[in-house]
């Protein structure tokens, strides 16, 4: 599904060069859940960031469902965005004057799905998230874990091909933490490729590989047991 | 399209709605604005019809020109003598000057000094200043007779008939209220003449006239004070096409060379031109539309730089948003068209409720002078204004729009969902 060759990515803070990415390889088959893991400052975010077409690489080639994404313009990068991406943020990153109906229409509404489909569908996935009975609330009526569920649903209703979260608990307390994991697994169980940017170990045992980050290259690649949500609560 | 897209527009209302004190605070600047350009452009129009309505009767590139006494000594003449225009001058302009349409000699008893005639009818009496004419007067300024009467015609002047056209005044005067004068007789110094119509009093920016005055025949005024081929003074009308000031020079210079007066003689010759007052009165109005023109439009341009600034300071406040919106998948002329079309609908709104609300002024106003002798009626701003003003806005709109939205576009989403 995602296929990165000798990735580079440096960013020039004053005069000096900060080299983030060192050359990575790393693939992503469809269906698999992996973790992104590492310190602070050892490139995960920016790694996650070129997966999500959020910023652009100096060097190196990143094939995602065989598609080939290079010379990104902006209107370019928004598009293949909307059709191949879902992103789940660590703040949830919902737009606080819509309802969550509204919040998660938003990526259809940007396909160009007509109104009504739209609506259908967004009720469609925060029933999945179990928030049938919160579609008309505002996210600041919402609690955190539930505004993630948006989040979730939002990423979801897109129907991308790869979900990216980005510390999509590290804003949430540990039993929110783990049933919102339990709802990415799910999603994973259903064939989502997904991949989880995290520092908590916890988090990370949640998938079914992880891949540690140091300094810009990965030190280590492995296939773990996955630890099922559920089991926590 | 974008523009007729029912979601497009819920975008709109949904982030304007969101902060409403600023959409409020917004929508009063330009309102302000364009309140201040259709009540201003609305108010110098109403003058500009006032002074229309003044002078609707008369001849605008008319003049007037009467005798004085010379003030250099010339061929022989020394100076102080007194100039009497005659009959004869008439047609020696009228050959001479082609651009004269209408000239109308006018003599009077009364006004400058003289007495006026005394009017006698039954036991009512009454001095009225008696006017001699021409009936071509009635080309030059407009003499408005009232139902069942008429001016002076040419047959009155060829034999010089004893007929009168009296003022309003002089009827209410001599006449009882239910009483028709016309076919009446009245004494005219001494002698009976028959009324033949009464004039509607009407301010003719010659400057004198009177409700009471009396008018009657040219011919007939001359036998009666024996006055001879005098003339008091000429009524002259321009071809619409022509400048009366130049018309002006031409006819006082014929009028020096034939009474021998020394051409730099300033003093000897009078005149009056009306075109000059009029083109006074209507370079004021222009004056003042076109100062009402650039205020409005001043503040209408202050009213829409607010809006393009306060959206700039809402682009910063969204810039999480934005950023959020991008990630989704809005493309980025999709962003810049929705903060366009923001600051498009803020201004239309705005210019809408202000042209609304300037109307209403510019009819209370008018309700309001009504009854009041000022020169002001119907104060209309034309439609060319008002589209004028909205072509404005919206070009305006759409060109301080892009500043924000240009703005927007700067802030790269990644950066945007960092930013806290």
């Amino acid at each position: 599904m995602i296929k990165i060759k000798g990735l580079h990515k440096s960013y020039r803070i004053g005069k000096n060069s900060l080299h983030v990415l060192k050359g990575i390889n790393f693939n992503v088959e469809e269906g698999e859940m992996v973790a992104i893991m590492g310190s602070s400052g050892s490139g995960k975010s920016t790694l996650l960031n070129i997966i999500g077409m959020l910023d652009v690489a100096d060097e190196g080639e990143y094939t995602l469902d065989n598609i080939e994404i290079k010379d990104l313009d902006e209107t370019k990068a928004a598009k293949y965005r909307n059709r191949f991406l879902g992103f789940i943020f660590q703040s949830f990153n919902l737009i606080n004057y819509k309802t969550a109906l509204e919040n998660v229409e938003l990526p259809l509404y940007y396909q160009k799905v007509p109104r009504k489909e739209r609506q259908e569908k967004a009720t469609q996935y925060l029933a999945k998230v179990g928030l049938t009975d919160w579609i008309k609330h505002l996210p600041s009526e919402l609690s955190g874990g539930q505004k993630q569920r948006v989040a979730i649903a939002r990423a979801m209703a897109a129907e991308p091909k790869v979900l990216l979260a980005d510390e999509p608990t590290g804003a949430l307390d540990s039993t929110t933490s783990n049933e919102v994991m339990q709802l990415i697994q799910e999603i994973n169980d259903e064939g989502k490729t997904i991949l989880v940017v995290t520092h908590e170990n916890d988090i990370a045992n949640m998938c079914k590989r992880i891949v540690q980050l140091k300094d810009g290259v990965i030190i280590e690649d492995k296939i773990v047991e996955q630890v099922r949500a559920l089991a926590h609560v | 399209m974008l523009l007729f897209n029912r979601d497009t527009w819920q975008e709109i209302f949904g982030s304007i709605q969101k902060n409403r004190a600023r959409t409020i605070i917004t929508v009063i600047g330009v309102l302000w604005g364009i309140f201040i350009y259709i009540a201003l452009s609305g108010a110098a129009k109403g003058l500009d019809n006032g002074f229309e309505e003044e002078f609707k009767d008369v001849a605008m590139n008319s003049m007037f020109v009467w005798a004085q006494q010379t003030s250099v000594p010339y061929a022989g003449f020394k100076t102080g003598r007194a100039i009497q225009l005659k009959l004869e001058n008439v047609d020696l302009l009228k050959s001479r000057i082609p651009e004269i349409q209408f000239i109308a000699p006018r003599i009077v008893k009364g006004v400058f000094g003289g007495d006026p005639g005394s009017i006698v009818r039954g036991d009512k009496s009454g001095t009225y200043n008696v006017y001699g004419d021409y009936p071509v007067l009635a080309k030059i300024a407009n003499q408005k007779i009232y139902e069942g009467g008429r001016f002076i015609n040419q047959g009155d002047i060829e034999e010089a008939r004893k007929v009168c056209v009296i003022g309003e005044r002089t009827q209410k005067e001599l006449f009882e209220k239910a009483e028709n004068p016309i076919g009446e007789f009245i004494r005219i110094d001494k002698v009976f003449f028959k009324v033949v119509g009464v004039k509607k009093y009407e301010e003719n920016g010659g400057g004198f006239g009177d409700d009471g005055d009396i008018f009657i025949p040219f011919a007939t005024f001359k036998k009666l004070y024996n006055t001879g081929d005098d003339v008091g003074w000429l009524a002259i009308a321009a071809y619409d096409n022509v400048n009366v000031v130049k018309v002006e020079d031409k006819v006082k210079k014929v009028l020096k060379k034939t009474h021998q007066i020394a051409p730099e003689d300033e003093r000897a010759i009078g005149s009056f031109n009306l075109g000059e007052m009029f083109g006074k009165i209507t370079g004021f109005s222009d004056g003042l539309t076109f100062l009402s023109l650039v205020v409005g439009i001043a503040t209408i341009i202050a009213g829409v730089i607010g809006i393009g600034n306060i959206l700039l300071i809402s682009v910063k406040e969204r810039t999480k948003e934005l950023g959020v919106r991008r990630a989704l998948g809005a493309t980025p002329s999709e962003v810049r068209g929705q903060i366009i079309l923001e600051s498009v609908f803020l201004t239309m709104i705005s210019g809408v409720f202000g042209i609304v609300l300037g109307a209403f002024v510019l009819r209370g106003v008018d309700a309001a002078t009504q009854d009041m002798d000022i020169p002001y009626a119907n104060p209309t701003v034309p439609v060319a204004y008002i589209l004028g003003a909205l072509l404005i806005m919206v070009v305006l709109g759409t060109l301080i729009g892009l500043i924000p939205a240009q703005r927007a576009m700067s802030i790269k989403p990644i950066d945007a969902l960092r930013e806290e």
